[in-house]
C-alpha cells in the first residue's frame, strides 16, 4: 500500500517536471503550447545520445538535458512563437501541433524509432525497505529532484526581482513597458526556462515512461489534464495535480484494472466539473 | 441530339481506354517485372519491426536475384506506420494500380486482419511475416503465415514450467489481440498439467509505467510470472522488474521470446541474464544456414543483429518466389498452391508451410540469455519439434 503510495509520488513528481514548463507557458504568458512535449523529447534524446554515444554519465546529461532544449526554446520563441503571441488561441494550436508532427518525423529520421534505453549507474538501480515500504532508488532520486526545482521556481516567481517583473509584464505587457521591463526579454527567458524543466523532465523520464519518437503525441495528454486540472496561476496547484494524477493512476491500475488508464480521466472530469478554473485556478483570466 | 453525340463519344472513350488497357496490361504481363507489395510499418511504434523485415527482404533479393520466365522480381514497399486502414489503403492500391501478384509484411494483427479481405476478393496471395494471432490464417483462404503464432510460443514456454516444477504462476499480456492468445493458451498448458495461474494481469499496449502490475505480482508472489509484450516493450519492462527485487523475491520471469527480443537484448544489460522464454528464432541458433545469414545480413545493415521479425521477412520471401517459380509467375490460386507445402531449410531450422492451415508449422525452442563472447544472447537448450499452432486444432 505504501509501496505504491510512493510510486505514485514518484510518478506525480516526473509528471510535474513535464508539465511545468508548460503550466509556464500556457499560464503565464498563455500561449497554447502543445509543442511542449517535443522539449521534454528532446531533453530525453540528449541525455541517451550522450550516454549511449559519448559516454558522459547519468548526472553530467541532466544540466545538457536542460540546456540544450532551454537554448532551441529560445531560439524558437524569438524566431516561430514570437510573431504568434498576438493570434488567437486557435491559430497557436495549429501552429504548435505541426511543430510536433515535424519533430516526430525529424527525430525518426535522425535516431530512428526504436525505444531508447537508458542506462543507469550503478548506485541508481535496486531499492531498499524502511519497515516494509519498498523504495527504488531511482524514484526517491526523482522526488528529490523535483522538489528541489519545485522550491526553486517557487522562490523565483514570488521572491526574486525576475519573479515580479514576469507578472508585470504578464498582467499587463503595454504597463510593464513603459516601466521600462524589457517585456520581449523577460518572455524569453521565460520561455527557455520552460522548455528546459521540459528537457529536464523528458531526461529523468525516459527510465520510467520510455522514450520513442512518439513521445510528445503519446503524453501531451498528461501534460495538459495536469495544467488542466491544477490551474495555471501557480506552481503549487499543478505539482497537487501532478501528484493526485500519479497517485490516483498507480493506484487505479494497481486495485481496478478493469478501468486500466482510465482513472485519470474519471478524476479529471470529476474535478473539472466541481471547479472549471482548475483547483487552484483564480477564475478566467481576461 | 447533342445528348447523343455526347454518349457517344463517351462510350467510344471508354472503348478505346479499355483497349488500351487491356493491350497494356497483356504486354506488360509478358515482360514487365513481376511485383510483390510489401506493407510494413516502417515509422511509428513498430518501426523496428519494419526495419528489420525490410532488410531481410532486401536481402534476400540481393542474394537470388529470383529471375522467373525471363521476368524480374520487384518489391514495392509501402509504410503503413501501423494504422490497420491504411494498411488497407496500401493493400488495395497496390492490388489494382500496381497489379502485384502477392501482398506481404503485415506488423501488426489489426493491419492484417484489415487486408484479408482484399486478399480474398482479389485473390492475392498475402504472406503474413510479422503479425502472431493465431486466427489471422482463418480470416482468408489466400493468408499465408511464415512469422509464428503466439500460442505456439505460449504452450512452449508453458510446456517447460510444468518440466520445471512450476506450479504457481502470474501472467502478465498486453491487452490487444496477440497477448490474449499468449494468456489463453498459456494457462491452458498450465492447468492442464495441474499447475495454477494465481493472476491474470493485462496492460495497456500503451503502457506508461509497470509500477502497478508488478506490485501486484509481488503480492501474490508467485514461482514465476509469465510475459507476453510486444518486442520494444520489454526492455523497459526488464528493468523495472528487476529494480522492485522480483527477481532477489524468488520470481522467475518467463515469457515469450518478444520481451528478449534480439533487436534490444544486447542494450538492455545484465538485468535481462537468465530469463527464460520460448520462441522459434535466436540470432544465436547454432546451423550453418543461420549463420551464413547473420554473417550476410549483419553485413549489409551496419551491424544491426537479426531477430525473429527478420526471419519471418526472409523466409517469407523465400517462400512467395519459390511459389512463383512453381506457378511459372502466375499470381491468384497458381501461386497459392506453389506455396501450401513447402518444406525447406530457415535459418531458423526445419520448417513447413502446413497445407490445410497455410500456417508455419516449426521447431519451437526453449533459451536462457546469457553471455556469448561478451554479448547477450537467448542461447536454445531444449526444442519441441515441428510445433504445429495449437489454436488451430479446436
Amino acid at each position: 500500500m505504501l509501496t505504491l503510495l510512493f510510486d505514485g509520488i514518484a510518478y506525480g513528481m516526473l509528471l510535474f517536471v513535464l508539465a511545468v514548463g508548460l503550466a509556464v507557458t500556457l499560464g503565464l504568458m498563455n500561449f497554447v503550447n502543445l509543442a511542449h512535449g517535443a522539449f521534454a523529447m528532446a531533453g530525453g534524446y540528449v541525455t541517451v545520445l550522450l550516454m549511449d554515444r559519448a559516454g558522459v554519465p547519468f548526472l553530467a546529461t541532466l544540466p545538457l538535458a536542460f540546456l540544450l532544449p532551454a537554448l532551441v526554446g529560445a531560439v524558437a520563441e524569438r524566431l516561430l512563437y514570437r510573431p504568434m503571441y498576438k493570434r488567437p488561441h486557435l491559430d497557436h494550436v495549429l501552429f504548435s501541433i505541426g511543430l510536433v508532427f515535424m519533430t516526430v518525423a525529424a527525430v525518426d529520421w535522425l535516431v530512428g524509432s526504436q525505444q531508447q534505453i537508458v542506462k543507469l549507474p550503478q548506485w541508481l538501480q535496486g531499492r531498499f525497505e524502511i519497515a516494509d515500504v519498498g523504495i527504488g532508488k531511482y524514484r526517491l532520486f526523482i522526488i528529490v529532484v523535483c522538489l528541489l526545482l519545485t522550491l526553486m521556481l517557487q522562490w523565483v516567481l514570488g521572491r526574486t526581482r525576475f519573479g515580479s517583473r514576469l507578472r508585470a509584464a504578464v498582467d499587463d505587457p503595454r504597463v510593464a513597458a513603459g516601466l521600462g521591463i524589457n517585456v520581449n526579454q523577460v518572455f524569453s527567458i521565460t520561455f527557455a526556462v520552460g522548455s528546459g524543466l521540459a528537457g529536464l523532465g523528458g531526461a529523468l523520464g525516459a527510465e520510467v515512461l520510455g522514450l520513442d519518437p512518439s513521445f510528445p503525441l503519446k503524453f501531451m495528454i498528461y501534460f495538459l489534464i495536469v495544467v488542466s486540472v491544477g490551474g495555471t496561476t501557480t506552481i503549487t496547484g499543478p505539482l497537487l495535480a501532478a501528484l493526485l494524477l500519479g497517485i490516483a493512476d498507480v493506484m487505479g491500475k494497481y486495485y481496478v484494472p478493469q478501468l486500466g488508464a482510465f482513472v485519470v480521466y474519471l478524476l479529471m472530469v470529476v474535478i473539472l466539473f466541481w471547479r472549471p478554473q482548475g483547483l487552484f485556478g483564480r477564475g478566467a483570466t481576461r | 441530339m447533342h445528348k447523343r453525340t455526347t454518349l457517344r463519344a463517351l462510350a467510344a472513350a471508354t472503348m478505346t481506354l479499355g483497349l488500351g488497357l487491356a493491350a497494356q496490361t497483356a504486354s506488360a504481363a509478358d515482360t514487365g517485372p513481376i511485383k510483390i507489395g510489401l506493407v510494413l510499418p516502417m515509422t511509428g511504434q513498430q518501426a523496428s519491426t519494419g526495419r528489420q523485415i525490410d532488410a531481410a527482404v532486401k536481402l534476400y533479393m540481393a542474394q537470388n536475384n529470383p529471375v522467373i520466365g525471363g521476368r524480374k522480381v520487384e518489391v514495392i514497399v509501402k509504410d503503413d506506420a501501423s494504422t490497420p486502414d491504411q494498411t488497407r489503403r496500401l493493400a488495395q492500391e497496390l492490388v489494382v494500380n500496381d497489379k502485384v501478384v502477392a501482398l506481404a509484411g503485415f506488423g501488426i494483427t489489426p493491419s492484417a486482419m484489415a487486408t484479408a479481405p482484399i486478399a480474398t476478393q482479389s485473390k492475392t496471395p498475402m504472406v503474413v511475416m510479422a503479425a502472431a494471432t493465431s486466427a489471422i490464417t482463418e480470416a482468408s483462404p489466400y493468408v499465408v503465415r511464415t512469422s509464428f503464432t503466439l500460442p505456439q510460443a505460449a504452450v512452449a514456454i508453458a510446456e517447460w514450467a510444468n518440466k520445471n516444477g512450476i506450479k504457481k504462476v502470474v501472467s502478465l499480456v498486453s491487452d490487444y489481440g496477440p497477448g490474449i492468445d499468449a494468456e489463453k493458451y498459456f494457462a491452458d498448458r498450465i492447468t492442464l498439467n495441474s499447475g495454477q495461474v494465481v493472476d491474470k494481469l493485462r496492460t495497456p499496449l500503451r503502457a506508461p509505467d509497470f509500477a502497478p502490475v508488478l506490485q501486484k505480482v509481488r503480492d501474490a508472489s508467485p514461482q514465476a510470472l509469465f510475459v507476453f509484450l510486444p518486442s520494444g516493450q520489454g526492455a523497459a519492462f526488464m528493468k523495472q522488474f528487476a529494480e522492485r527485487g522480483l527477481d532477489k523475491a524468488g520470481i522467475r520471469l518467463i515469457g515469450t521470446g518478444d520481451i528478449t527480443d534480439d533487436d534490444q537484448l544486447n542494450d538492455m544489460g545484465d538485468v535481462a541474464l537468465g530469463v527464460v522464454t520460448s520462441h522459434h528464432y535466436a540470432a544465436n541458433h547454432k546451423s550453418a544456414v543461420n549463420q551464413k545469414f547473420v554473417e550476410a545480413f549483419k553485413k549489409a545493415n551496419n551491424g544491426m543483429r537479426p531477430n525473429f521479425m527478420a526471419v519471418g521477412g526472409y523466409d517469407g520471401m523465400r517462400v512467395i518466389v519459390e511459389g512463383l517459380k512453381a506457378s511459372k509467375g502466375v499470381g491468384g490460386d497458381a501461386l497459392l498452391a506453389g506455396m501450401k507445402g513447402q518444406i525447406f531449410e530457415s535459418p531458423r531450422g526445419p520448417v513447413l508451410i502446413d497445407a490445410q492451415t497455410r500456417d508455419i508449422v516449426h521447431d519451437m525452442y526453449v533459451r536462457k540469455v546469457e553471455k556469448v563472447g561478451g554479448e547477450l544472447h537467448n542461447v536454445e537448450f531444449d526444442a519441441i519439434k515441428a510445433m504445429k499452432d495449437p489454436g488451430k486444432s479446436k
